[in-house]
């Protein structure tokens, strides 16, 4: 038998020599990368020659920049689906959690796109957004709507982006709603039932609040998910669509970097970016701990 | 009318309502398939034609020519099998260090790696690319397998709160006995957590296998491609020569192993993602 302080000694060593390849992981792909995020933004970067010191004028050079501050519009715009993936997924779950028949089918059935290929799907509606042939031209015409060529149309080809971002979303987000609802206890209707309490003001007083962590959750994740949003556009609209309307900001960093080898003003793109999705989400950390101090 | 013969009512046209936003999730997807096998003219067909008269199965044999599509296949699964078996071992055997081991400094090094949450790929990609071309990895597989080597800060977080809710004292037993620490974990601690693991495992695996982002910054020959740059190379190549079957059968193929993954552990997989979500 060894001593106590040998043997914490011993554990002490190999507590440390197990955490060592996330640790160094850590480090080397993504503390020193971010570190160089910073320092490459305040350069000329061109990836080749000499990185010349230029302060803070990529970030300048940002404020004036129209095809930047179109992929951020973009971005933002496409987050439109959000609220509606939103309101869609609570529906869906509302109606499955009633122990209807199939329920499992209908769970699997519509999580399938959530774990779809995001590159063959955006392949898929490209096609399904063909403006002559297309499934959904197809589909409106059968109501006598002479739909658009979506992906080619400056005003239509951000909601044909939203609509395959929300069809393809609502099985997670549903997901989530689901396994919320199920934790509310029946007590809680029951009770509410006893009171008189309709459907709709059971939802208004029970339900809604009991989801509420849950919905804060999915804005969060999708506003952190959406802000990166790239593999959709680059694929159905390689060139950033007609105008650059679809655009994201992923999309033009990726040009300027890997396209242009403008390293340096794609590198402050990319910082601008890190401290958005910092910010939300610090506002994540900030509220779950709150809730858990409500709880 | 009764209450129970209401809601009965209410269940029926709720049923359909989920029927028809079903069909609505799973038409694009069989219209997919069914272009797939589909002759030129029936694809134009006015009004669409959703089950071919006579399928053309002829296109799952001619993508395999038609472009990189098997070395495609190779790479993806080169790529997301050594990251996910030496990461996932990589991964426990840390979870399992954050979890059931005394040392000092070991909070603020979890919530230090936690951090990495916040940092999204795009931000860290540009240095990343210099730092391989350095080494002259670009069109190599090896900037997409080495960092998931190192262990996957998403699986451990979920590890260590599952390991947190497993008792201390059979550890402590053999601890005084004088096991190994590796030992510990793998006959004792591993064992336990198993289910997790596998889960966590799927989920890691299908997000390699559809990444996009990283393949198209790294790999510019074809036939060092992964499938997802494979297919969208086939989309780009073919669809002026409007050949959409050929399209849809590669994207069909693409999209298959992660599909009868998902059948097969559907129950795991839908478990695991629901309690990421009420954990939050």
């Amino acid at each position: 038998m060894q001593t106590i302080s040998n043997l914490y000694r011993k554990e002490k060593i190999y507590g440390w020599l197990f955490i060592l390849p996330p640790v160094l992981g850590f480090l080397l792909f993504t503390l020193f990368p971010v570190a160089y995020s910073f320092y490459g933004s305040l350069t000329d970067w061109d990836g080749l020659g000499q990185m010349d010191f230029i302060g803070l004028s990529n970030f300048k050079e940002l404020l004036t920049d129209e095809l930047f501050h179109k992929a951020a519009f973009n971005t933002i715009f496409m987050m439109l689906g959000i609220p509606i993936g939103l309101i869609l997924a609570l529906l869906i779950a509302l109606g499955l959690n009633r122990g209807i028949p199939g329920t499992t089918t209908f769970r699997v059935i519509y999580y399938v796109p959530v774990i779809s290929s995001l590159a063959a799907i955006s392949i898929m509606w490209s096609w399904a957004y063909n403006g002559d042939y297309g499934l959904v031209n197809q589909f409106l015409d059968i109501f006598g709507i002479d739909g658009p060529n979506w992906l080619m149309n400056k005003y239509s080809v951000k909601p044909a982006l939203i609509l395959m971002t929300v069809w393809k979303g609502l099985g997670y987000t549903m997901l989530l709603y689901l396994a919320a609802l199920q934790s509310v206890p029946r007590s809680y209707y029951e009770a509410a039932e006893l009171d008189g309490a309709s459907g709709f003001k059971a939802f208004l007083h029970i339900t809604w609040p009991m989801v509420k962590p849950v919905t804060f959750f999915i804005v969060v994740t999708n506003i952190i998910g959406g802000s990166q949003i790239f593999t959709e556009i680059n694929i159905m609209t390689n060139t950033g669509g007609p105008e650059y309307s679809s655009a994201s900001v992923v999309f033009y960093i990726w040009q300027k970097a890997f396209d242009n080898f403008q390293m340096g003003y794609a590198s402050a793109m990319a910082v601008v970016l890190g401290i958005f999705i910092f910010i939300v989400t610090l506002i994540q950390f900030k509220m779950n701990e709150k809730s858990s101090y409500e709880a | 009318m009764s209450h129970s013969s209401r809601t009965k009512l209410t269940n029926t046209i709720i049923f359909i309502l989920l029927a028809i936003g079903a069909v609505a999730m799973i038409a694009p997807l069989i219209w997919m398939l069914s272009t797939s096998i589909k002759q030129k003219i029936d694809v134009f067909a006015l009004p669409p034609v959703w089950i071919p008269e006579n399928p053309q199965w002829g296109k799952y044999a001619e993508i395999w020519t038609a472009g990189p599509l098997l070395s495609g296949i190779k790479n993806s699964v080169i790529i997301a099998l050594s990251v996910t078996v030496v990461g996932t071992f990589t991964s426990s055997l840390a979870a399992f260090s954050f979890s059931k081991l005394k040392f000092p400094g070991k909070h603020m090094i979890f919530f230090l790696l936690l951090s990495a949450l916040m940092i999204p790929y795009p931000a860290v990609m540009i240095p990343q690319f210099m730092m391989f071309s350095k080494i002259g990895w670009v069109d190599t597989l090896l900037p997409l397998i080495v960092p998931g080597l190192f262990g996957n800060i998403v699986m451990i977080f979920f590890l260590r709160q599952y390991l947190i809710s497993v008792p201390d004292e059979v550890l402590e037993a053999a601890k005084i006995d004088g096991s190994s620490y590796f030992r510990l974990f793998s006959t004792i601690t591993f064992p336990l957590i198993k289910p997790a693991v596998a889960a966590q495992l799927i989920l890691w695996f299908m997000g390699i296998w559809n990444d996009y982002l990283a393949p198209i910054i790294y790999l510019t020959s074809p036939e060092k491609q992964t499938l997802q740059l494979v297919i969208a190379n086939f989309n780009a190549q073919y669809a002026i020569q409007t050949d959409y079957p050929l399209i849809m059968a590669a994207s069909v193929i693409a999209l298959l192993p992660v599909l009868i993954i998902f059948l097969v552990f559907q129950k795991q997989i839908i478990e695991s993602v629901a309690i990421s979500g009420v954990k939050g």
